[in-house]
């Protein structure tokens, strides 16, 4: 029996803690481990097959690697997705009127709930896009929002990605194996499909197109097949039946954007960009990106085309502003946040410090400005050293760090090893926002592999699940 | 919106069934050669080869002889040398990534798949008793590619390019297959009618797959003059080169037509050349005035029509006029294909 001798004392199970996961359960305890074993390892031979890969380059090598897939799933409820998605409509709601806000009228500057250095002088804070106008002041065209579960299963955001989340096409990827090699484990079970993330997503980047464009030509903007997620743009780029582009395939003339095309130049109205601020411009940003397109920025600050996620987002998922996410909630919505922060010191301010250096043993810090959970120490399994270190750089640039209690993430069952054992996992659900937001049901549930790791990020020994969202 | 073609897809999707057709096409080539050589003795066989793609200085820099193994290393698993198979399914596959917005999701796992094993071989799958099947499987690893696309690839725009890319190779490999004839079977016109020269023009024709049609068509024997005829200008042999620049000719005219492409004239009119030349002579003109001078010839065309699609929808920049194009490069002398 695969589950009869897994145990996960201390930390909410995704699993045998939900009532509603039951029914999985049962099918579950019908298989044996060798045969779970066997699929798995299919599975696996076939995502290599599929070329569901990322690459990985070394000196010399590019090695192409699987995200690693575990077959068991994780289970949400309709009452617990109920949460996660009012709540995450909420906080993209805000994280746009935010946006709009800091680039038109700066209302929330002035009015003192956000302090305007943090926005300001913000690295990400872009200038260029001051009183620029856009269609349903959607800036956050698609967000992926981290959330964690504590040890009662309460839910709690952790993280806002608004610049270019990723990981979306693993989630769809999943399902698809998961539908293959488990039939008899998903016969049954009433799952909401999630096969509608292409249209979703060409028809909100439609409906932001310029108002000029009566049928907008669509793109997605790749930085090319050496990006390490360059699976994903073709995906999504298969998913929305529109051209995959590279920066070279792109030009702009009397600000408006082209495609080079074998018949000559051909418009292009919106793009989905997955190139970061960055690299989209050489005339504004950084000069030597050879990614990018010379004049973009002029067409789109002119309305000639459309820019998903916008420009200039980045200044509002970032860990310090995090912090003030359930005040930015109460002052544009004037709601109590559904889904909660963590809670979170910020060591610009004194208090955040003080109470931060006291308790380094018990807190994680984390750098504002890092992805994919690099530069974080864990305080309860830091050595002596690692917290001095720690401490030096804090009291080097407080400003750079945030800190939190350390959640015991929520475990969910996996295939390790020859048996089933317990493994931390956070959900990224995706939102879509048009005119209005839609979210994917489910998400990306990464899983981290190795025994005790908090860490789930892909880069670190991170693997990933099927998500159910049951009826 | 859905009309409209990249102009950098276009050429990948060109150069995708290229790289599958020369996989192909070289593993005839070696394979024939492979028959070819246990008729003889000593290595200048397998020299010819290298001689055949003019690349002997990077064999050489890489090996001290052209023995079997050496020269089957370097055009079979070499991922070092370009021009090997191992080379050629690993850009049709990183063409075949890029492309896979518009190709079916079957074409890119087989050639996924394909390019994954070609990797994994070694020297040690080279040994006489492994090659003969190894020759077969890559063939049919790329008829399977052709049969996939057939059933399942869109036909728009990025169908034409794919074929054009597709016959203009093969007319370029038939003359070089044909090529090794030269350098091989006549090396003195005296050997001509030799028992040995028509098992090895036999060997040549199977490897061709053309052997029984060319039976049914020349009941009576197996002469050079019409196994080079049969291969160079007969007009319903899928390899011969006139039926590849035939059907490369009617492709080009429908793409233009079909949508409006008013660019790629300079492609039409070196096709339109290239058939006039083939139509306009018999072999035994084309044997007099000499075999090789006339394959090469036939490349240096296939290679002006190569850049002049290049330039007429991928892209390219014009090159500057007059500079001699080589005859043999496996990978074009002029803009760079997508991957090489």
């Amino acid at each position: 029996m695969i589950l009869s001798d897994y145990r996960a004392p201390g930390y909410y199970c995704e699993m045998t803690d939900a009532a509603a996961a039951a029914p999985v359960r049962d099918r579950l305890a019908a298989l044996s481990i060798d045969a779970l074993h066997r699929r798995a390892a299919a599975a696996e031979a076939e995502l290599y097959n599929l070329g569901i890969t990322f690459t990985v380059y070394s000196d010399k090598d590019a090695i192409d690697r699987i995200l690693p897939f575990d077959v068991i799933p994780r289970v949400l409820s309709a009452p617990e997705w109920h949460q996660i998605e009012t709540g995450v409509i909420q906080r993209v709601a805000a994280l746009n009127l935010l946006l709009d806000d800091i680039y038109h009228g700066q209302r929330i500057l002035k009015d003192g709930v956000l302090p305007a250095d943090l926005i300001l002088g913000h690295a990400q804070f872009r200038p260029e896009m001051q009183g620029v106008d856009l269609p349903y002041g959607t800036y956050v065209h698609i967000c992926g929002t981290d959330i964690i579960r504590d040890t009662d299963g309460s839910f709690l955001v952790l993280e806002d990605n608004a610049r270019t989340p990723s990981g979306v096409s693993y989630v769809i990827e999943n399902r698809h194996m998961m539908l293959r090699a488990f039939p008899d484990l998903v016969d049954g079970v009433a799952l909401r499909p999630i096969d509608s993330y292409g249209l979703q997503l060409l028809a909100a980047l439609r409906e932001t197109a310029p108002r000029h464009a009566a049928d907008p030509a669509v793109v997605l903007l790749s930085p090319g097949s050496y990006n390490s997620a360059f699976f994903e743009h073709v995906f999504l780029a298969r998913e929305m039946g529109v051209p995959l582009v590279e920066g070279r395939d792109l030009v702009v003339e009397d600000e408006r954007v082209y495609m080079r095309t074998t018949s000559g130049l051909a418009p292009v109205d919106a793009i989905y960009r997955r190139i970061n601020d960055d690299f989209l411009d050489p005339e504004v940003f950084r000069p030597d990106s050879a990614l990018g397109v010379p004049g973009l920025m002029r067409a789109y600050r002119a309305g000639n085309v459309s820019l998903a996620n916008a420009v200039g987002t980045g200044v509002a998922d970032d860990k310090a502003v995090y912090a003030y996410m359930p005040r930015i909630i109460r002052y544009y919505l004037g709601q109590d946040p559904i889904l909660p922060n963590v809670e979170t010191h910020l060591c610009r301010e004194p208090e955040g410090l003080a109470y931060t250096l006291d308790h380094l043993d018990s807190l994680v810090v984390k750098p504002v400005g890092e992805a994919g959970g690099y530069g974080i120490t864990i305080g309860p399994r830091a050595s002596r050293a690692e917290l001095g270190a720690c401490r030096d750089r804090l009291l080097a640039d407080p400003a750079n760090y945030i800190s939190q209690p350390c959640i015991s993430l929520s475990v969910s069952p996996t295939l390790v090893d020859g048996h089933v054992a317990p493994r931390h996992v956070d959900l990224r659900p995706f939102a879509i926002t048009g005119a209005k937001t839609w979210l994917l049901p489910g998400g990306l549930t990464r899983v981290a592999l190795r025994e005790g790791s908090l860490i789930v990020n892909s880069s670190q020994g991170g693997g990933s699940k099927d998500t159910w969202v049951l009826e | 919106m859905n009309d409209t073609l990249l102009a950098r897809s276009a050429d990948a999707l060109f150069w995708l069934a290229r790289y599958v057709e020369r996989a192909e096409d070289l593993a005839r080539i070696l394979d024939v050669n492979d028959t070819f050589s246990r008729d003889r003795t000593g290595g200048q066989n397998w020299l010819s080869i290298v001689q055949l793609h003019a690349e002997e200085e990077a064999f050489f820099a890489r090996h001290s002889i052209a023995s079997a193994a050496n020269v089957l290393g370097f055009y079979v698993v070499d991922p070092t040398n370009p021009s090997s198979i191992a080379s050629a399914a690993r850009a049709a596959r990183e063409n075949a990534r890029t492309l896979r917005p518009l190709i079916s999701t079957e074409m890119w796992v087989q050639l996924n798949m394909f390019h994954t094993r070609m990797a994994a071989l070694g020297p040690a799958d080279l040994a006489p008793g492994r090659l003969s099947p190894l020759f077969a499987w890559i063939k049919e690893a790329c008829q399977l590619h052709t049969g996939i696309t057939e059933g399942t690839f869109y036909r728009d725009q990025g169908w034409y390019f794919y074929q054009l890319g597709r016959y203009l190779e093969r007319a370029d490999q038939t003359t070089r297959l044909l090529d090794i004839k030269y350098h091989v079977l006549l090396p003195d016109p005296r050997d001509h009618g030799s028992p040995i020269d028509v098992s090895q023009w036999n060997a040549l024709l199977r490897s061709a797959a053309g052997y029984h049609a060319y039976r049914r068509l020349h009941a009576t024997g197996i002469t050079p003059r019409q196994v080079a005829g049969f291969l160079l200008l007969n007009r319903r042999f899928p390899r011969s080169v006139y039926l590849c620049v035939r059907e490369a000719e009617l492709l080009l005219a429908e793409l233009k037509a079909r949508y409006g492409l008013r660019r790629g004239n300079e492609a039409a009119e070196q096709l339109d050349g290239l058939r006039a030349l083939l139509s306009g002579v018999g072999i035994g003109e084309i044997l007099v005035q000499g075999l090789h001078e006339f394959l090469d010839l036939v490349q240096q065309r296939l290679n002006l029509l190569g850049e002049a699609l290049g330039t007429g929808f991928f892209g390219y920049a014009p090159r500057p006029a007059a500079e001699p194009s080589s005859p043999f490069p496996v990978s074009p002398s002029g803009p760079p294909a997508p991957v090489q």
